[in-house]
């Protein structure tokens, strides 16, 4: 545990020396001119706005680190050939795998907690200004626990993106692990239309590789309740363990296979 | 002596080809045997099979076929790795991190505590003399500085074994001269030292065995003083002090007299010629004798005979092409 852990701490060091957190003060930036003018244009409304727009904010910046630093994590190392010197040092590859996972997984979460934290502060600055009208017309307090919900689930869908990057890092070029992995994202985020192709395709072989692909490809709108913490609808805790386990048990078999991958591998 | 190092027939075939694949072999059934606390060469010219081997040792590869083994473990098991130390060919580290970062980095992998990591980080900066810099961020290292950190991750573990692809590689004349040193050092601390080179002056400064490689074959192994060609083939006298008669008559006896200044000329004796039989006729004549010196093959002359006969041999791109 004490070999992963080191190999995750640096992961976190390289990712913060990369000017990672270069990332947190646009997001910082962007919430704040937000508010400010969305204040000066739209009536009661803009609470829900930025609320809408914070999570969506911080699911995209997350996705960008995601794909654009896992898709580093494994190919960049043997492409500099830095790996070289490190796995001769007492860590095996599924060692040094799993501490890359980790240490990426580390940097997302540090990442989309200080987002969520800017969040707040925002939210609770609006719903300072606001006045006791608009308060008592707003259906849901300004500062409403209920967007963790939304972040928690954003956080285990950056988790199982990092996973596929990790994965496809294991054994292509960083350009091909990055279409590879936008392309599952996208495709993912399409899950249910997958399923049910049939409805508007006759052909059978089409439908059957939509049928696979639907079993296969994780379900990424699963993990986007945005709209419904905005807007107060309900996001039972069932629906969240479920989706949650769901993405934990997508990485652990994303996890599992790049180690297999990466322990067979010859760096030439 | 125990081997630390032991190689049995150990093979190494790359796919080569963009659309149809085949096998090029990179090393052919190389046997070797490595005795403890001794500095071993492995030498050959470029894309020979030393990195290849280095690689298989290191198991950053996996062989075809055959088998290695360092200090009686398989190649490639975690625990050994405890006990040897490793530099890769031109090293590259990370370049967001310090010197002295790296190597607490490396420190942390080995289990050592802080006390620990800075005691050995302290000692080892100096001794690769790099401590003015422990703080410089390796991007801003030259080649030479890059491969003194290497030298020091790859000792940080005081390695029983260890393993150095081309040492000398980007050192100045004062870098070599500190490499040399401190292999040196690691023999006399009874060390195993495996290093790969095709500098064969390094070899003949270092070593007391050496294996030479060429075409993915071995192409010699032994002793430095055993190896066939580097035993003496005869005498080099230079003398001074003589007329051009007396050279001329003492010429015609020895193999090659040349004038190498004027009254100063080198005489070539075959193995069969001693020497001492003509220095009766050389005092008599009024010379004197500036110095005698057996005449041998250098490593070069070796390393160029043994690549141009296995190359003869020709390395095929089928496995099992020739061995």
């Amino acid at each position: 545990m004490r070999v992963i852990r080191t190999v995750a701490v640096n992961v976190f060091r390289e990712s913060v020396r990369d000017r990672v957190p270069y990332n947190l003060v646009a997001f910082a930036v962007l919430l704040m001119a937000a508010s400010y003018i969305l204040g000066q244009l739209t009536a009661g409304q803009d609470v829900k706005i930025i609320k809408d727009l914070g999570l969506a904010a911080t699911s995209i910046f997350g996705l960008f680190i995601a794909i654009f630093i896992g898709i580093g994590l494994v190919s960049k190392e043997v492409e500099r050939r830095s790996v070289y010197a490190l796995l001769a040092k007492p860590l095996s590859r599924s060692q040094f795998i799993l501490g890359k996972y980790l240490g990426l997984a580390l940097t997302l979460t540090v990442n989309v907690a200080v987002m969520t934290v800017a969040l707040y502060a925002v939210l609770a600055y609006m719903g300072w200004v606001q006045t006791p009208a608009m308060k008592a017309a707003a259906e849901l307090p300004a500062v409403d626990p209920a967007l963790l919900k939304a972040v928690l689930l954003i956080t285990i869908e950056l988790m199982v993106v990092t996973a596929l990057a990790l994965f496809f890092s294991t054994f292509s070029t960083p350009l091909l692990s990055a279409a590879l992995t936008l392309g599952i994202y996208i495709a993912g985020r399409f899950n249910a239309d997958l399923r049910h192709l049939d409805a508007i395709v006759n052909a059978r072989p089409v439908v059957w590789l939509a049928r696979a692909a639907y079993h296969v490809l994780p379900d990424f709108a699963a993990f986007d309740v945005k709209t419904e913490v905005v807007h107060g609808l309900p996001v039972p805790a069932g629906y969240l363990a479920a989706t949650a386990g769901n993405g934990v048990l997508y990485i652990a078999a994303l996890v599992a296979a790049a180690t297999l991958i990466f322990s067979r591998r010859d760096f030439k | 002596m125990p081997a630390a190092i032991r190689t049995d027939a150990l093979t190494k075939d790359y796919a080569v080809g963009f659309w149809r694949k085949r096998p090029y072999r990179a090393l052919d059934a190389l046997t070797l045997e490595v005795p403890a606390g001794e500095v071993f060469g492995f030498l050959g010219p470029n894309g020979a099979g030393k990195t290849t081997t280095l690689k298989l040792l290191m198991q950053l590869i996996f062989p075809t076929a055959g088998r290695a083994e360092i200090l009686g473990r398989p190649a490639g098991d975690v625990a050994t790795r405890r006990r040897i130390g490793y530099l890769p060919e031109n090293p590259y580290f990370y370049d967001y991190l310090t010197a002295e970062e790296l190597l607490q980095y490396f420190g942390r992998l080995f289990g050592y505590d802080a006390a620990e990591r800075r005691r050995r980080i302290g000692a080892l900066l100096d001794r690769v003399g790099i401590a003015s810099e422990r703080r410089l961020q390796l991007r801003k290292f030259s080649k030479g500085m890059l491969q003194r950190v290497g030298i020091a991750q790859a000792l940080l573990n005081d390695p029983e074994v260890v393993f150095l692809d081309e040492p000398m590689s980007g050192l100045d004349p004062i870098g070599r001269r500190d490499v040399r040193a401190l292999i040196l050092e690691l023999r006399d601390q009874g060390r195993t030292v495996f290093f790969s080179s095709h500098i064969l002056a390094d070899a003949e400064a270092l070593c007391g065995r050496v294996a030479v490689v060429a075409a993915g074959r071995l192409a010699a192994a032994g002793r430095l003083s055993d190896l066939h060609a580097f035993q003496a083939r005869g005498w080099e006298l230079v003398v001074a002090g003589l007329t051009p008669e007396v050279i001329a008559r003492l010429g015609a006896a020895a193999g090659r007299a040349t004038e190498i200044s004027p009254g100063r000329y080198t005489l070539e004796l075959s193995l069969s010629q001693p020497p001492e039989r003509l220095l009766p006729e050389l005092t008599a004549a009024g010379g004197t004798l500036v110095s005698l010196n057996p005449l041998r093959d250098s490593l070069e002359d070796f390393f160029m005979q043994r690549v141009a006969a296995v190359g003869r041999g020709a390395r095929g791109d089928t496995p099992g092409s020739g061995a």
